[in-house]
């Protein structure tokens, strides 16, 4: 049994964003982070291994860079790591991601009692479309939302929120999975783990390595295989500051509770 | 490789995906219906809403009255709870028979599940959390105007977009835009290739139509025949809970005290004062995602881009510094108080009203404040 977890490298957008002149996002003077609900489906992943022995392996999309979080997530104790890269696949949407990462999955191998998990969404783009994308390209069965899971034989039975409530579903290995917040709290790196991560496997898919399979054809990967397109990006307006009230005392509150009975707001 | 939803002309109408829970429609089924009407008739087409469910019939009608001319009801037991696998095949059994050219999910726990799915096997583009939707140039346009900083001579020279290296022509395509980067940036998304266009659009953003009786009796009812068995569903609903606790709505209400980081110091005593307030104000309490992150209120009260998009009529927050995920979820209130004991927090740039000083002394008097201006009215 193994679980493929695939990850992604998000800039923070809870510092400080810079945009550029152009509109775009100035990503070179951003942090990078380990998406946070990725966290949650690494850590689903390493428990299953804590209590079966399962191997773990971590794949991520993304520029060379991203390799370095695939070392931390082996010293959390993932057993090995796929860097997928490559220019071809610059530029994707979640549909053309989803092509890649499929293919990627599948090449690592997805076999009758295995699982693929993900994060909900990422902070960078918060579609939350990638998962289900990848479970359809690989005809495998998805549960989103996942707040709990136990797994029994070859069924999990998983919790998976709604806003007003929740479902009970049970789905059987092979399949996909997507994790809240909710599922567990993530660990951290142990001194041992980061002195084994450095001689874990690594290996990197690029364009070549995938090419032969019938997902990766540039009429479906990268920006040309993206079935959306940017129109405009753009950043909204400030709404201009109002009126700063001098004070904190009770004749300040009142000033203020005046002011919105005056103008019918209360 | 070669795709079959490529004939742009072959694909016509407007259509909804309207969720029902329990045989109960949802309230976003009808902010889709009233958005979706808008959109169809900018293109100039029919609005149809598809429903699927386990004898649902009864309710396909009010959606009518929002504005839809047609409801497509797909009907079968094996429809009653929502499972992925089932509602995807019809939904894109559908789809490919009768061909819409635009196709709207609400961005519910549900619509985010079942859109990518059927986007990724229909071959088509899909746009997550949409917060505002266009067709017609100008009216875009108009809205870029009022909600960018774009220069107008640039907005007004917009006509088509680069699509594979090609001008192609953007008057008829469905122009989505929604937040990214945590709202520091907004995008407007087009699919111009493929068809259906589909959006997943944020739920209580969208404003709902007067309903109208008369147009709901003279809704349309289609039942195409389903092709479904319990072989094409490889997943098992065991339950369907509803959470216990009453849930805050959020997104109906007139008044909202949401509390931040700042309530650390005494967390309980910090919510019941704004419990308080929020109770005198007659409205709800809700809270920031650092609020939500350490668990001193549920998910339900979070406002902002992981949270809530609220529009109150008066949106008080208290200790909240003002990151820009909680101000893309609360910034087109109609009136926004800040208490903050920093002057130079972000939310102050926002605020119509603020007042720096620590909400644990401020909050009771502003309490006790709205309560006699309301009585003296």
């Amino acid at each position: 049994m193994k679980i493929i977890v695939c990850v992604k490298q998000v800039p923070d957008t809870s510092g400080k964003v810079a945009v550029n002149p152009d509109g775009t996002l100035n990503r070179a003077s951003m942090q990078t982070i380990i998406n946070p609900d990725d966290l949650n489906a690494v850590e689903a992943a390493l428990k299953m291994k804590d209590e079966t022995g399962c191997k773990v392996t971590v794949v991520t999309m993304g520029p060379p860079p991203a390799a370095g979080m695939l070392r931390e997530l082996m010293a959390m104790g993932a057993d090995d790591g796929v860097l997928v890269s490559g220019r071809e696949f610059g530029g994707s949407d979640t549909y053309a991601t989803s092509q890649i990462l499929a293919a990627a999955v599948k090449r690592i191998g997805v076999e009758k009692d295995d699982i693929v998990m993900c994060g909900r969404q990422a902070i960078d783009g918060d579609t939350a479309q990638v998962g289900p994308q990848i479970a359809e390209k690989l005809g495998l069965p998805q549960v989103t939302y996942v707040a709990e899971m136990h797994k029994t034989g070859d069924t999990i039975t998983c919790k998976r929120m709604l806003e007003d409530g929740y479902m009970t579903i049970k789905v059987k290995t092979p399949c996909l999975l997507t994790c809240i917040k909710e599922l567990n709290t993530p660990r951290y790196m142990s001194v041992s783990g980061i002195f084994e991560a450095a001689s874990k496997p690594m290996d990197t898919f690029d364009y070549n390595t995938l090419k032969d399979d019938p997902l990766i054809d540039p009429t479906t990967i990268g920006l040309k295989g993206s079935p959306t397109n940017i129109l405009t990006s753009f950043t909204p307006p400030q709404k201009g500051a109002g009126m700063m009230l001098e004070g904190d005392d009770k004749a300040t509150c009142d000033k203020l509770a005046g002011i919105l009975a005056d103008k019918h707001i209360i | 490789m070669s795709f079959n939803n490529t004939d742009i002309a072959a694909f016509k109408d407007v259509w909804v995906f309207c969720e029902q829970r329990q045989g109960k429609l949802m309230p976003t089924d009808f902010e889709l219906i009233s958005e979706g009407r808008k959109l169809a008739d900018e293109l100039g087409v029919k609005l149809c809403g598809l429903l699927l469910g386990d004898k649902v019939d009864g309710i396909a009608k009010e959606l009518g009255g929002y504005g839809a001319d047609k409801v497509i009801v797909c009907d079968s037991p094996l429809l009653k709870n929502y499972t992925t696998d089932a509602y995807a095949k019809v939904i894109c059994d559908t789809i490919e028979d009768m061909k819409p050219e635009v196709m709207l999910f609400g961005a519910t726990n549900i619509g985010r599940d079942l859109g990518p799915r059927c986007a990724a096997r229909l071959h088509t583009g899909l746009c997550a959390d949409c917060t505002h939707l266009d067709v017609d140039m100008p009216i875009y346009k108009n809205f870029l105007k009022a909600s960018s900083t774009l220069p107008e001579e640039k907005i007004d020279g917009m006509k088509t977009a680069k699509v594979l290296g090609e001008d192609h022509d953007v008057s008829r395509d469905l122009k989505m835009t929604r937040p990214a980067f945590g709202g520091h940036l907004m995008a407007t998304i087009i699919c111009p290739r493929f068809r259906p266009a589909m959006a997943t659009v944020r739920p209580g953003v969208m404003k709902k139509n007067a309903f109208d009786q008369k147009k709901a009796d003279a809704c349309e009812i289609v039942k195409p025949s389903v092709s479904l068995s319990a072989s094409d569903i490889d997943t098992e609903v065991v339950e369907v809970v509803k959470a216990a606790k009453k849930l805050v709505d959020l997104i109906g209400a007139d008044y909202i005290v949401s509390v931040g980081r700042g309530i650390s110091k005494n967390v309980q005593g910090g919510i019941k004062l704004a419990e308080d307030l929020a109770a005198e104000l007659g409205g709800v309490v809700g809270g920031s995602r650092a609020v939500i992150d350490s668990g001193w209120l549920s998910a339900d009260h979070q406002v902002g881009q992981t949270g809530k998009t609220v529009h109150p009529k008066v949106y008080v927050a208290l200790g909240i510094s003002g990151a820009i995920q909680h101000k893309a979820g609360m910034q087109d209130s109609e009136c926004i108080i800040a208490v903050n004991k920093n002057d130079t927090a972000p939310i102050f740039e926002i605020a119509d009203y603020g007042i720096c000083g620590d909400l644990f002394t401020v909050t009771p008097l502003l309490t006790d404040a709205v309560r006699a201006a309301k009585a003296a009215k």
